[in-house]
């Protein structure tokens, strides 16, 4: 400690050691960083005597305000729920199909149903609820259902699932692949005429024969679709695999069939009833008086709409 | 002539069981991984072959000047060489992924997708650019401040290239799909076992400096070092316990589950940033802020008090990753606690390395060097304020799990780590490679500068970000339902996320300028330039900081 001197700069005495040329002040520590740093000590301890801190040996202190992590969240929950008790208690009473006749309950269910929808149904339907037409997510904007659209239906089909193995009562129908049966040539003609029903090519012969032989059953003859089993209307320009020749040859061929879960025993039966008004008062809900205006929905340009 | 051969036997056996490993490897992923193990060897043994003359070629190689020198600076020089071009991978695959979350078209897949991208942006940046200089650095100030040359030298260079070897396997193994998916410890076991040997065979250089050293007291700059290779030699070793489902294949399975596996990652995921990017880090302030500056350290009681505190805390403070988790409450306590009382400590280290200056403020004037350093410290000193605030649990429900902390993450990283690694780059260069100065001081202010307004966009855009995304998690309408769904606050973010990616463009464009100057610099080149500041010195308005009584005192 031979080396101890004055600096000029800061007339601060040196420790007096050195390093490869650097030197060390024997400044105090600053007061205002030790009272603070005793002061986030002294923080600490109280927060440790009133919250869970310690482990002992069989469980941890408690804390003097009795708080848990749990606690918070079961408290919170209950405050929520009681605060839409009164509208779930009103949903709950009034029949669905007289729901829509309600404005003001009507809108509760819708907001609530929006909420829900947010957590539960965007991951296919997005968050606009317009779905995909490539990946067969059904754009729920629109006025064409697959298995009905006025507001017990789609309660209904939210219930209890499409193609599900897991509910007895839910939406279940298959369409045949066709892989092998046609001849390239027929299955040309056949496309075409699916087209045709829409309009977007010219109608044939051998293609209307196919189809009035193999599909007639489910879409019907003029493509009209079959609700009662969930086959898509063919004669319009939405489309839940792709619309152009190739897509609906693949979709022939080896049809994909899309699956929805049934949240009957997922969502308790308000939520699913204001997934129900909600869905139904995007624009395609039918035949009870609608609550609000439907959107214009474009049907050709084949881009989801947000 | 026995001892080459000796140890040209050696690299081959490594070869012969990278080539055996290949063959009987149980993925693709390990074959290739072992495949960069047997170029490796093959490379060691090659040059093993030709070390007959081995300062010709290094010189040639490095452009390492002649003639015999006090220190044994060759490692410090690739070292930094290391750093610079680590830095440039690292920064420029953050580019990337910052553009890849504002346009997800930019996601390549399989190989340069964002979820492969991200773990090598954070390596790349901590461990390859990080962990470079910080290695680099070591080795260079623990023989000065010891006057000691480097014990074991040959453990030294074993050091250096086995390192490279381990970023180059965790990297490529990144890309293949390889990942124990921890954050921060993404490598899988054979690599993991790697890094094990080439940090013990580092803390044995670095200790063997200091126990030969021929000062009487360890330099406080060693203390850090020294904290920071002994901790995260024990949170790696921890943090890595695993079994691997087979010696030729390259998935493992973690020794601890659920919430314990969370409680340790965690541990070691914030003493990463505690021991590798603030203890390892500090070191390098202590030594390159007197030194630049010219100046003594402002207080070595303080050195000590937050030195010791500091290591005594952060330990402690990784719960406060999981509040609301299924963590018990009582950890959630302490972790919290534990980062508040951390605050005064790491603020210790800012005090010192800000008050370093007294005397020498007007360097931040004319010095762009100082200026680095000086804006370094000062991102230490936020992100350790904001550190300890976000670990407070009202303050952390707002924050957890939205890009306030990647935010947070990126003032410390950009402001702290990467400007004091430029300084220290620009520091050494020229006394490593013996040139008279910098190719130039201006590009230098440049780089200070376009780092700047890099770290201001990206800290910025991620606050804004974090606390959108926060409060719309969160908002619930009057009806007493969610108002937003998930991919909506997605979409708000997106003007900050183009944000982001230009400030991460100017960040990146600033380290250009450092490869140029470096590179020149090592070249011997120097850049006809006016003089960085012709404004006026005047000696009575530079005076220190000093309290009000030693004024007094000094007037009386």
């Amino acid at each position: 400690m031979a080396n101890k001197r004055i600096d000029e700069a800061t007339q601060t005495e040196t420790v007096g050691h050195e390093w490869d040329g650097i030197e060390e002040l024997n400044t105090p520590l600053p007061r205002w960083w030790l009272w603070s740093f005793y002061g986030c000590i002294a923080f600490a301890i109280g927060y440790m005597i009133v919250y869970p801190a310690i482990p002992m040996v069989h469980k941890a202190t408690e804390g003097t305000l009795g708080w848990s992590s749990r606690g918070q969240l079961a408290e919170e929950m209950k405050e929520a729920d009681a605060a839409r008790s009164t509208v779930r208690a009103k949903i709950a009473a009034v029949d669905i199909v007289k729901l829509p006749e309600q404005p003001d309950l009507m809108a509760q269910a819708v907001a609530g149903g929006a909420a829900a929808f947010k957590v539960n149904c965007v991951q296919c339907h997005g968050s606009g609820a317009a779905g995909s037409q490539t990946l067969g997510y059904p754009n729920l904007n629109d006025d064409d259902w697959l298995w009905g659209g006025d507001i017990k239906t789609i309660e209904y089909t939210i219930t209890h699932g499409i193609r599900q193995a897991n509910d007895d009562d839910l939406r279940q129908s298959a369409m045949p692949p066709f892989a092998g049966v046609f001849e390239p040539q027929q299955l040309d003609a056949l496309a075409t005429h699916v087209l045709s029903l829409s309009g977007k090519a010219k109608p044939n012969a051998q293609g209307a024969q196919i189809y009035a032989d193999n599909c007639v059953v489910c879409h019907g003859d003029k493509g009209q679709g079959d609700r009662t089993v969930g086959a898509p209307r063919l004669a319009d320009a939405i489309w839940l695999y792709g619309g152009t020749k190739a897509d609906i040859e693949k979709q022939i061929l080896n049809p994909r069939m899309g699956q929805m879960p049934h949240w009957g025993g997922r969502l308790d039966p308000v939520t699913i009833k204001m997934l129900a008004a909600y869905v139904y008062s995007l624009g395609g809900g039918e035949k009870i008086a609608q609550t609000t205006t439907p959107e214009p929905v474009k049907q050709d340009d084949g881009q989801p709409q947000q | 002539m026995q001892a080459t051969l000796g140890r040209i036997g050696l690299w081959f056996a490594i070869l012969l069981l990278a080539i055996m490993a290949i063959a009987g490897a149980q993925d693709g992923g390990f074959a290739i991984q072992m495949a960069i193990v047997g170029i490796a060897a093959f490379i060691a043994l090659v040059a093993t072959a030709r070390a007959h003359d081995p300062l010709a070629t290094k010189t040639g190689m490095f452009k390492l000047p002649d003639g015999p020198e006090v220190y044994d600076d060759a490692p410090v020089r690739w070292g930094v060489i290391a750093t610079v071009f680590w830095g440039m991978a690292g920064f420029l695959v953050g580019v990337v992924i910052a553009l890849q979350l504002t346009f997800p078209q930019l996601n390549l897949e399989p190989y340069l997708n964002f979820g492969r991208l991200r773990p090598l942006h954070t390596s790349a940046v901590i461990f390859a650019f990080g962990g470079n200089i910080l290695i680099a650095t070591s080795f260079y100030v623990v023989q000065r401040t010891c006057r000691a040359q480097l014990a074991f030298p040959k453990l030294a260079r074993f050091v250096f290239w086995g390192y490279q070897l381990f970023i180059v396997l965790a990297a490529t193994g990144y890309l293949l799909g390889i990942t124990q998916s921890k954050e921060y410890a993404e490598p899988e076991w054979y690599v993991d076992w790697w890094l094990t040997a080439v940090w013990v065979a580092y803390l044995v250089v670095f200790v063997g400096t200091i126990v030969k050293r021929k000062e009487p007291h360890i330099y406080v700059a060693n203390w850090f070092y020294l904290a920071f290779i002994l901790t995260v030699a024990m949170l790696h070793v921890v943090n890595n316990i695993d079994l691997p489902v087979s010696v030729l294949g390259s998935k493992s399975y973690p020794l601890f589950a659920g919430v314990q596996g969370a409680l340790v990652q965690w541990w070691y995921g914030h003493n990463a940033v505690g021991f590798f990017l603030t203890a390892g880090f500090l070191a390098m302030m202590y030594y390159f802020v007197p030194k630049q500056a010219g100046r003594p350290i402002y207080s070595y009681r303080l050195s000590i008090i937050h030195f010791w505190a500091l290591i005594f805390l952060y330990i402690w403070a990784g719960p406060h990753h999981l509040h609301y988790t299924a963590l018990p409450d009582w950890a959630q306590t302490l972790g919290m606690v534990f980062s508040v009382m951390l605050w005064m400590p790491s603020w210790g280290g800012m005090i010192n390395g800000l008050m370093t200056l007294n005397g020498a403020w007007d360097k931040v004037r004319t010095d762009p060097i100082i200026r680095m350093l000086v804006m370094s410290v000062a991102f230490y000193g936020m992100s350790t304020f904001e550190g300890p605030m976000m670990s407070i649990k009202s303050v952390n429900s707002l924050s957890h799990y939205t890009d306030w902390t990647i935010g947070h993450v990126h003032s410390g990283a950009l402001g702290w780590n990467g400007m004091i690694s430029f300084a220290a780059v620009y520091f050494l260069t020229p006394r490593l490679w013996k040139r008279e100065r910098l190719f130039s001081l201006r590009m230098v202010n440049w780089h200070f500068w376009l780092a700047t307004a890099g770290i201001v966009f990206y800290a910025g855009s991620m606050w804004v970000a974090g606390i959108t995304q926060g409060l719309m998690w969160r908002e619930y309408g009057p009806d007493g339902y969610l108002v937003n769904s998930f991919v909506e606050t997605v979409a708000a973010l997106h003007p900050m996320y183009a944000l982001r990616a230009i400030g991460g463009v100017l960040y990146l464009s600033g380290a250009v300028l450092m490869v140029i100057n470096v590179w020149m610099t090592i070249k011997g080149r120097q850049r006809e330039e006016a003089p960085m500041t012709n404004a006026p010195y005047d000696a009575e308005l530079d005076r220190p900081i000093v309290s009000a009584p030693a004024l007094a005192a000094q007037e009386a």
